[in-house]
């Protein structure tokens, strides 16, 4: 791993993933929207080791910027490694249980726009056989709850995409990872009320940047422990868990 | 239901949801936050500070202040230790440009590999640059390089009422000197340039001196601040009016070329039950502390973080202190009144319960950096004790007394309880200070030994 590039990189979890990559000397390509908050971390992962920092400032969310993204991705990293998908949107569940809008957006962000992406990555990797893919999904894809099903689902079916990407990529040597968080202490999940409780997010980021740098695992939950909670849920059977509220 | 219990339910969901998870170090007072804002980058900052209500803020890093000079209880807190990004660094001069949220741990663990140190750093590596400035603080080289702010050359100052400002020497220079050491009410730190220092390596030269009494400490103290840059002494408060303690100094040693590991070592996990200390156990403490470095006194060399941060080691050490926590008492004495120093030791001494903390240390007569700056000439010494409750408070205000008559003051950052009219004594500048407190902004500690209440917020 030595050319990474991550796609939302002022989200809370790329954060921290970006400080550990720099003090691995990995350079680094950076999408986000803000060009002042690029340009902060810019300075900040340089003199932390990143040996160079490139900045592209666009609107992921928004597909027809994603030609663009691309073409400088291309034209600063022609032999990019790795790509890190970090960007995500979690709205109030009761907002989009009540606006359609508000629902349509959580889609967009989360899971038409981040396939729309990967899939110009996707097919470079594939054709140079080289490489490693990963996306941030979360564990509250693996089971739809009335709490926040919305966004569940979102990622929910972003982590089935990374499925069957695996499946098509692993011929050509390409590398799928589908990182599953916990509840993470960032500013999407300040407003919860139990985030004091959360995830540390230097200590899921380790998490990822083991995975990154390793031939396993396919699926990371992290903290670990998530993956055998995610199987217990998994298995409440559907009369049970429709009468749950979490 | 009742009428009178829908009553209590209905006032319970019309309160607002106080968090009780933020203290200070001290873990003394207890209190309680309406809102705990925590921005990830400075340009949320403008929006914070307009939209809240007059006297309702207060910026807080690592909560490393030992009182309520970190805490706003009823109010919020702006936790600023996400705004922790580098944003620059001048590899030829040491010049660093840094957020405010940055830890002094995270500027020796970039900038130690590349020769470079902190100018002045506390007992803890585990401060905020923001908490630095604010509190002004000092280290063991006082009597050679001044406080923390003396080596601030610039700040970016977050003000509701007129933006970011920058101060410098030239320009807005008054609000730069009421910024440091003005325990975060001039507005939010947006980012700050610090003269790091060059250094040859993560090694010091040394040496450790046991001492019988107060004269020999200044004797030693006397004869070593030309030629030591770090000076410093634990004392066994229990000895009373002619203390015994060891006297540490040093200075930064050529290269021996080797890494230093950080050994993050223990962790208290829960508070200990507060029977533990007791005048027996600490007076144990203190003998055998005493004797172990009487016994190994002389020169060494050790890495830097043993010599700088001992405490470091144990992480939440002040879990030591039971669910009650513990108070700091931290006053300057003019070297003048060098009996005021015995009459306060032997105070402690007869009181029975001073504890195994007890620092001396006599400051230099560099001019200060900030408005209300607590280093000045003199020897300054800093104890904890203990909450006992009102026994406890008793004492701290017999020992007010002796510094009050000396001319000595407390310092805020270590202070939970002094009162006004003592604030007054130590900081007889503090109303020139007013017109630059940010309309929006108050602290617990500032209510308390001003009485400025500024409108209540609930």
């Amino acid at each position: 791993m030595k050319k990474v590039i991550i796609l939302g990189a002022t989200s809370g979890i790329a954060l921290e993933v970006q400080r550990q990559l720099a003090r691995r000397a990995c350079e680094l390509l950076l999408v986000a929207r803000s060009p002042q908050r690029l340009s902060d971390l810019q300075s900040d992962l340089l003199v932390r080791g990143a040996p160079q920092v490139s900045t592209y400032s666009a609107d992921l969310a928004s597909i027809q910027q994603h030609a663009a993204i691309f073409e400088f991705a291309r034209h600063t990293f022609p032999d990019f490694d790795t790509v890190l998908l970090a960007y995500g949107s979690m709205h109030d569940q009761k907002h989009s249980e009540t606006s359609v809008d508000v629902l349509l957006e959580e889609l967009q962000v989360n899971f038409v726009s981040a396939t729309a992406i990967l899939t110009l990555f996707a097919a470079d990797l594939e054709r140079r056989r080289t490489g490693c893919l990963a996306a941030i999904t979360s564990v509250a894809g693996d089971r739809g709850r009335r709490s926040n099903y919305v966004y569940g689902s979102s990622k929910g079916a972003l982590s089935l995409f990374l499925q069957g990407l695996r499946s098509r990529l692993h011929p050509a040597g390409v590398r799928v990872i589908t990182i599953k968080p916990g509840p993470v202490q960032t500013p999407m999940t300040d407003h919860l009320p139990n985030a004091p409780h959360f995830a540390d997010p230097q200590r899921v980021a380790r998490d990822i940047v083991r995975a990154l740098e390793r031939r396993a695992p396919d699926v990371l939950y992290t903290p670990k422990i998530w993956r055998y909670i995610m199987a217990a849920v998994q298995q409440i059977p559907e009369t049970i868990s429709k009468r749950l509220s979490f | 239901m009742s009428g009178q219990s829908a009553a209590i339910l209905r006032k319970k969901t019309a309160a607002p949801q106080l968090t009780k998870r933020i203290l200070s170090w001290g873990r003394y007072p207890k209190t309680a936050h309406r809102r705990v804002h925590r921005p990830a980058w400075n340009d949320q900052l403008p929006e914070i500070l307009s939209a809240a209500e007059p006297g309702s803020l207060l910026p807080y890093g690592l909560g490393r202040s030992y009182g309520d000079s970190c805490l706003n209880d009823r109010r919020e807190l702006i936790d600023c230790r996400r705004l922790n990004r580098i944003l620059g660094f001048d590899e030829s001069t040491g010049m660093l440009r840094c957020e405010s949220g940055v830890s002094l741990s995270d500027i020796l663990d970039i900038f130690l590999p590349k020769g470079w140190f902190l100018p002045v750093t506390p007992g803890t590596r585990f401060v905020t640059v923001g908490g630095a400035i604010a509190n002004d603080v000092h280290g063991k080289n006082h009597h050679c390089a001044g406080t923390f702010g003396t080596h601030v050359r610039q700040i970016g100052l977050h003000r509701s009422n007129d933006g970011l400002v920058i101060c410098n020497s030239e320009e807005n220079s008054d609000m730069l000197h009421a910024t440091i050491g003005g325990l975060g009410l001039t507005g939010v730190i947006a980012w700050a340039d610090i003269q790091l220092k060059r250094i040859a390596g993560p090694w010091i030269d040394a040496e450790s001196i046991p001492f019988e009494s107060l004269n020999a400490f200044l004797d030693l103290s006397g004869a070593s601040n030309d030629r030591f840059e770090y000076t410093v002494a634990w004392l066994d408060c229990f000895a009373g009016k002619n203390p015994r303690g060891i006297f540490f100094r040093g200075n930064h040693a050529a290269d021996r070329g080797k890494e230093v590991h950080a050994k993050r070592g223990l962790k208290l996990p829960v508070a200990l039950p507060g029977w533990m200390l007791n005048r027996y156990s600490v007076k144990a403490f203190n003998t055998v502390y005493y004797k172990i470095h009487a016994a190994r006194k002389g020169a060494a060399v050790v890495p830097y973080d043993s010599f700088f941060y001992p405490l470091d080691s144990i992480r939440q050490w002040n879990l030591l202190y039971g669910k009650q926590g513990f108070l700091q008492y931290q006053c300057v004495i003019p070297e003048t009144n060098v009996e005021a120093v015995e009459e306060v030791l032997d105070r402690i001494a007869r009181s029975g319960m001073g504890s195994f903390l007890g620092v001396l240390k006599q400051f230099g007569s560099a001019p200060t950096a900030g408005m209300l700056s607590f280093p000045r000439p003199g020897l300054t010494l800093a104890l904890d004790f203990a909450m006992r409750g009102e026994r406890t408070l008793r004492l701290m205000q017999s020992l007010d007394e002796i510094v009050r008559q000396s001319g000595g003051a407390l310092y805020p950052a270590k202070d939970a309880r002094m009162s006004p009219a003592l604030f007054e004594a130590s900081f007889p500048r503090w109303r020139g200070f007013v017109p630059y407190i940010d309309p929006k902004m108050s602290s617990s500690f500032w209510r308390r030994v001003t009485g400025a209440q500024g409108p209540q917020p609930l």
